[in-house]
């Protein structure tokens, strides 16, 4: 694809998703709310397929979106603050333990790594039951009220949520988070920084006799892993105006990986095409919902027998002419 | 002048020594080659210098700055760059993109620079693939450029691996066999690679199995048999030297060539 297909395409795909979508989704409430948490969990996934890109597993990402709801909905109902100061802060403290725990963690490699993220949504979750003082414990805490009005000098850049018809202002909001995460996604990957990334993915020691802080760069990208994690799950929480210690779930760590699976590792818009397919195809074939662990796995192994590079390997007429995956930017 | 000097250095891994009390000197602008039988500890030696490993005991000092236990790429910075053993290059990479990621230290720009694609990242970016382009040229690879780096013959990875190193700038460059696996025409071009590595002012440390190779290149040799120094000086002086003419010829399958 050259430059101007893709812009073409990127046109195309934006006026479907902002245009389109929510108008064929005017009357359906519910679809459109599946198309706002299919956008949202993307924006999470996201940051699982950059620590992916650095070459690690990262099993804990539910831990880090349970981190950034339970701060946004604190800072909102204990705190009183406004939605969209809790939703920075609640980016910005799941960051911060990212970076914390990251700096002694992501010294481990392959399993080990992997073995121990997997502990930390469990870690999250009990720790959201036992600090009943703060997090209500098993109760959650409920009723969160809706954004409220965003105004600048007394410009008011986004109405209140609650005057407004608040399915399609929470489809928008989440459609800016996926738009902006995504943006920044790219920009990493096809910049040197992106090149760093690879060099780390490809060999650690080869990458530090050259200099490279490697230490520092993993932490950077798993500090940018967990703020969209953060971000994420504030959002959500928003959207379901209530959040339980079992509102991330190991299940849903191991989920976020599928999606990246199923797009693709080496592309950045792999976890997006992964998240949308598999998170509103299950939504759609509703009575399948007891068997989805069992169809998440099969899909799983599936995956990695048949299409390890994902479905964006696929050699759609479209995307033809694309490199091999991980050997540039995409 | 000694740009680098080895004091009592030692690595021990449980109970096995090596690397045993290793002193020596590396003058500038020499190419001082490190020999030895198979597990004598030469790796390990260049590890430590490069400090990949953390020393049992000793220090190494970098024009007069103790550096080891420093961090590897703290260390890089400074000047002391190692290629690997095994060919160690980004293999789903180019080959000039191999080279441009691996001039990371010359860059003038700050990670957020490069997102944002400030107008130092661009120069920076460009002036990368130039010198690439010069390195890579001047190593031979210039015919090879655009080839996905997996694709390349033994030859030519290795001598990637050098490209990578000299693309860090260093003042003393640690080649760990860099003629393994090569054709004796191919050695002999290496050789020329390694002299004009030299000639552009870098030191060169080096540790070689191609006993008549390292016989022709070498300013200096050091000897090393399970761990510990067992003679340095020149090429004259190794070759008939006893101790290092035991030490090989104690070892039945292994060719001297000496
Ligand atoms: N990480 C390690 N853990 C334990 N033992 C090690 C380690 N690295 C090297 N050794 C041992 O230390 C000794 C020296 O190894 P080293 O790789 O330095 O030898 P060498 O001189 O480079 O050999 P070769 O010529 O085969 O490359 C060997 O006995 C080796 O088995
Ligand atoms: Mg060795």
């Amino acid at each position: 694809m050259n430059r101007k297909q893709k812009i073409l395409l990127l046109i195309v795909a934006l006026a479907f998703y902002l245009v389109l979508l929510p108008y064929l989704c005017r009357d359906r409430n519910y679809l459109l709310g599946v198309i706002t948490t299919a956008s949202v969990l993307s924006v999470i996934s996201a940051g699982v397929w950059l620590i992916f890109y650095i070459g690690r597993i990262n099993i804990g990402q539910g831990a880090f979106a349970l981190i950034g709801g339970y701060t946004g909905a604190i800072a909102i109902s204990k705190l009183g603050l406004s939605f969209w100061f809790g939703l920075v802060m609640a980016g910005i403290v799941s960051m911060l333990v990212g970076i914390i725990i990251g700096l002694p963690l992501l010294r481990l490699k392959g399993v080990y790594f992997s073995m121990i993220t997997l502990s930390l949504t469990e870690t999250a979750r009990l720790t959201a039951q036992s600090l009943v003082p703060i997090t209500n414990g098993p109760n959650g805490i409920l009723n969160l009220p809706l954004p409220g009005e965003l105004s600048f000098f007394g410009i008011t850049l986004i109405p209140d949520f609650a005057k407004v018809n608040k399915h399609i202002a929470m489809f928008y909001l989440s459609a800016f988070l996926l738009i902006a995460s995504y943006a920044v996604l790219y920009r990493i990957i096809n910049s040197r920084v992106g090149w760093l990334f690879r060099s780390l993915q490809q060999n650690e020691d080869l990458a530090s006799s050259f200099g490279v802080d490697v230490p520092r760069l993993r932490v950077i990208a798993f500090a940018i892993c967990t703020f969209y994690a953060g971000i994420g799950g504030a959002f959500f929480v928003a959207m379901q105006q209530s959040i339980y210690p079992a509102t991330f779930s190991v299940q849903d760590s191991t989920y976020f990986l599928l999606y990246c699976f199923l797009g693709g590792l080496g592309y950045v818009f792999g976890p997006l095409i992964g998240t949308f397919v598999l998170y509103i195809g299950f939504e759609m074939l509703q009575g399948l919902n007891e068997y989805q662990p069992l169809i998440y796995a099969l899909l799983m192994i599936g995956m990695m027998l048949w299409l390890p590079n994902g479905m964006l390997s696929l050699r759609l007429p479209f995307l033809a002419g694309k490199k091999s995956p991980l050997g540039g930017a995409k | 002048m000694a740009i680098m000097e080895i004091h009592n250095l030692s690595k021990r891994f449980g109970g096995l020594a090596a690397v045993n009390d290793v002193s020596f000197e590396v003058k500038e602008g020499e190419i001082l080659s490190v020999i030895g039988p198979n597990g004598a500890g030469k790796s390990t030696l260049f590890k430590l210098i490069s400090s990949f490993l953390p020393a049992s005991a000793g220090k190494v000092l970098f024009q007069g700055e103790d550096i080891t236990s420093q961090k590897p790429h703290i260390v890089a910075r400074k000047g002391v760059v190692r290629t690997f053993q095994e060919t160690t290059i980004f293999r789903e990479m180019t080959v000039t993109d191999n080279v441009v990621v691996a001039h990371h230290l010359h860059s003038h720009t700050s990670l957020l620079g490069f997102f944002f694609g400030t107008r130092t990242a661009r120069q920076d970016e460009k002036e990368f693939r130039e010198r690439a382009g010069d390195i890579l040229d001047f190593l031979g690879l210039g015919a090879v450029k655009n080839e996905v780096a997996k694709n390349l013959p033994h030859g030519h990875l290795r001598a990637l691996g050098v490209a990578m190193g000299m693309a860090a700038n260093p003042k003393i460059l640690l080649l760990d066999e860099p003629f393994a696996g090569m054709n004796a025409q191919e050695t002999d071009e290496a050789l020329g690679m390694v002299r004009g590595i030299r000639e552009r002012g870098v030191t060169v440390l080096l540790v070689e199995h191609d006993m008549s190779a390292v016989m022709k290149i070498s300013d200096r040799i050091v000897v090393l048999n399970f761990g510990k120094m067992i003679a340095e000086g020149d090429p004259e002086a190794i070759r008939s030297n006893e101790d290092v003419i035991e030490a090989y010829l104690g070892r039945e399958d292994e060719e001297i060539g000496i």
